[in-house]
């Protein structure tokens, strides 16, 4: 451990995104320190995926700067790939590849991308699966396995790149309700051990027991931000009561 | 036969409730099945017993009959014919190989996005429609007769090479066509996830994309190749003497039609089993629930619109 970074772990000025003549992102800024998790709330279509993409270079940016530890990602020739490395996204969808075994899903791109030997990357890969429980899928193909345990393989495979950065994108919304724990307890514990992360969830009750910070995200703006319990229970914005009224409404707070 | 009815006969259906019924169903089915069958046994029988009545009491039939049907010109010109054959065998091998090859490339090429890369996909674009557009047995010609015919210092002349390089050239365009279809059939958000891991576009294919694609294509490749095995006897046309010209040949000293007859047996036995093998391989896809591409524009078409549809779960 030398001197404390200075730069923030991810800062995000004036992003505009658009797709054809929809303006999804409208002058997103936002700064995340070092270990701070992050929830991204809004209604349907706010932009919250859209923004993740946007962080992990998915998504071509139409204004603005995004900069990871003070490197600005969005600068003309930077190495794409390179800063992927270091910016991990879970998805809601999982995105297993379906003809690779579990270990082979997780090894791949420290493989490929970072040249580890093999053995060495799947000694490593066996040790992430043995502590989200998963050591004895590790030769399954992904379609064995249960949502909650391919979405849990996704996390591992995004954790064996050693992400600076953790973009999580829903990922229990397309999980049974019984599913749902099992994924959330990896995050939290994820977020015990100090992870950089910015979580786009639905799920309200969770934001409020993992974050320090929740940003409202409405029309593409962050419309109103702070700590959980002043969000969750004095919004200052009325769109953002509304959005928590619904929320409560449908019983999901 | 066992006497019907009586005290031991078949349990009378609904006295044990459900059990009964189910019995009493299953043995209606069973009965339904054999009736099926024997209806389309039937039907067969007649269809085919009238066709060849027509044909045999046809007025031309006994000419037909010795000039087809010879059946001792057709053992006679059936080993001839077998090892011509093997020619056909040489073809189809070497091609295929061959095609798997450059029809990979030109569908890489064809479904690359970077501006850069603009002039390769034009040349695999028009490749594609050139070789699509023309009948292949033009190719053949011009091919086979056209380039030695320029009597260039150092050209081969042999056939049998212009007729693996027609082929392959002809074959490519169809099968790059199959394998751009499975290309596009991997959703986005496949080679997004590999991305996402760090990996360039280059292995995001290789590793990721390119080996569901492949597989997913496997049924239709075996159906083009059933097409290739067939196609080598146009070779036969610039003068490779494979098992069609070897027929023409016995045909021509013999006066008789026969062993053409010989051939069509010798593609039947190479050529059903494959068929088969293809059929059994789509209704294995079928049931496993992919999508079996067949590479026609509406599906490309369809692949890439859902592609381009963003992060939709697959
Ligand atoms: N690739 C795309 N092409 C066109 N429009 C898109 C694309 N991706 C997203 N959009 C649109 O951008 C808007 C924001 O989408 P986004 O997925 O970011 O919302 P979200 O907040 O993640 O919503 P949800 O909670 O439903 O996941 C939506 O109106 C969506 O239709
Ligand atoms: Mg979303």
């Amino acid at each position: 451990m030398t001197v404390a970074n200075p730069a923030p772990a991810l800062s995000i000025q004036g992003l505009w995104k658009s797709f054809g003549a929809l303006d999804v992102l409208q002058g997103i800024d936002l700064e995340v320190a070092e270990h701070e998790v992050i929830a991204l709330i809004g209604a349907s279509g706010s932009g919250k995926s859209t923004l993740l993409r946007c962080i992990n270079l998915l998504e071509p940016i139409d204004e603005g700067r995004i900069f990871i530890e003070g490197q600005e990602i969005t600068a003309r020739g930077v190495n794409v790939d390179r800063i992927r490395r270091r910016v991990g996204i879970v998805f809601q969808s999982f995105n297993l590849f379906p003809h690779m075994r579990v270990l082979d899903n997780v090894t791949l791109g420290p493989r490929k991308v970072l040249r580890r030997t093999k053995a060495d990357a799947e000694a490593d890969a066996m040790r992430l699966l043995e502590r989200f429980g998963l050591a004895e899928k590790a030769n399954q193909l992904p379609d064995r396995l249960s949502g909650g345990q391919q979405q849990r393989v996704a996390i591992v495979r995004a954790l064996a790149m050693q992400p600076d950065l953790l973009l999580l994108d829903e990922v229990t919304s397309a999980l049974d309700p019984e599913l749902v724990a099992e994924v959330l307890n990896v995050v939290r514990e994820l977020a015990a051990g100090g992870m950089t992360m910015l979580i786009a969830t639905h799920e309200m009750g969770f934001a409020r027991d993992i974050a320090s910070r929740v940003c409202f995200l409405d029309a593409g703006r962050i419309l109103e931000q702070g700590p959980p319990a002043q969000i969750f229970a004095q919004p200052r914005e009325a769109r953002t009561r509304q959005f928590l009224n619904r929320i409560i409404e449908a019983g999901r707070l | 036969m066992t006497a019907p009815g009586g005290p031991q006969g078949p349990d009378r259906g609904g006295r044990h409730g459900l059990p009964g019924s189910r019995a009493r169903r299953r043995r209606e089915d069973r009965v339904s099945a054999v009736r099926s069958t024997l209806v389309a046994l039937v039907s067969t029988v007649a269809v085919f017993g009238l066709l060849g009545y027509i044909a045999v009491n046809s007025p031309g039939w006994p000419a037909v009959q010795s000039s087809f049907f010879d059946g001792e010109l057709f053992s006679a010109s059936l080993p001839d014919i077998a090892s011509a054959f093997v020619v056909n065998i040489q073809l189809f091998c070497i091609s295929e190989v061959l095609i798997l090859v450059l029809a990979l490339v030109l569908a890489v090429a064809r479904s690359s996005t970077a501006p850069v890369l603009f002039p390769v996909r034009l040349v695999a674009t028009v490749y594609v429609d050139v070789f699509r557009a023309l009948p292949g047995v033009l190719v053949i010609y011009i091919l086979g007769f056209g380039i030695p015919g320029l009597n260039l210092p150092g050209i081969p002349t042999d056939p049998f090479l212009y007729a693996i390089v027609a082929l392959t050239l002809i074959y490519s365009a169809y099968v790059s066509e199959v394998y751009r279809a499975g290309i596009a059939s991997i959703h986005a958000s496949q080679a997004a996830a590999a991305r996402s891991l760090g990996l360039t576009q280059v292995q995001a294919l290789r590793y990721v994309v390119l080996p569901q694609a492949i597989r997913r294509v496997v049924p239709p490749l075996l159906n083009d190749f059933i097409g290739l095995q067939k196609d080598t006897v146009l070779v036969s046309y610039i003068g490779v003497v494979e098992i069609f010209r070897q027929s023409q040949i016995t045909e021509a000293a013999n006066f008789n039609f026969t062993p053409y007859l010989a051939t069509a047996l010798v593609f039947l036995v190479m050529t059903i089993p494959l068929a088969r093998l293809t059929d059994w391989l789509v209704a294995r896809e079928a049931r496993q629930g992919r999508i079996v591409v067949l590479g026609t524009a509406s599906q490309v078409a369809n692949a890439l619109g859902r592609s381009r549809g963003g992060q939709a779960a697959p």
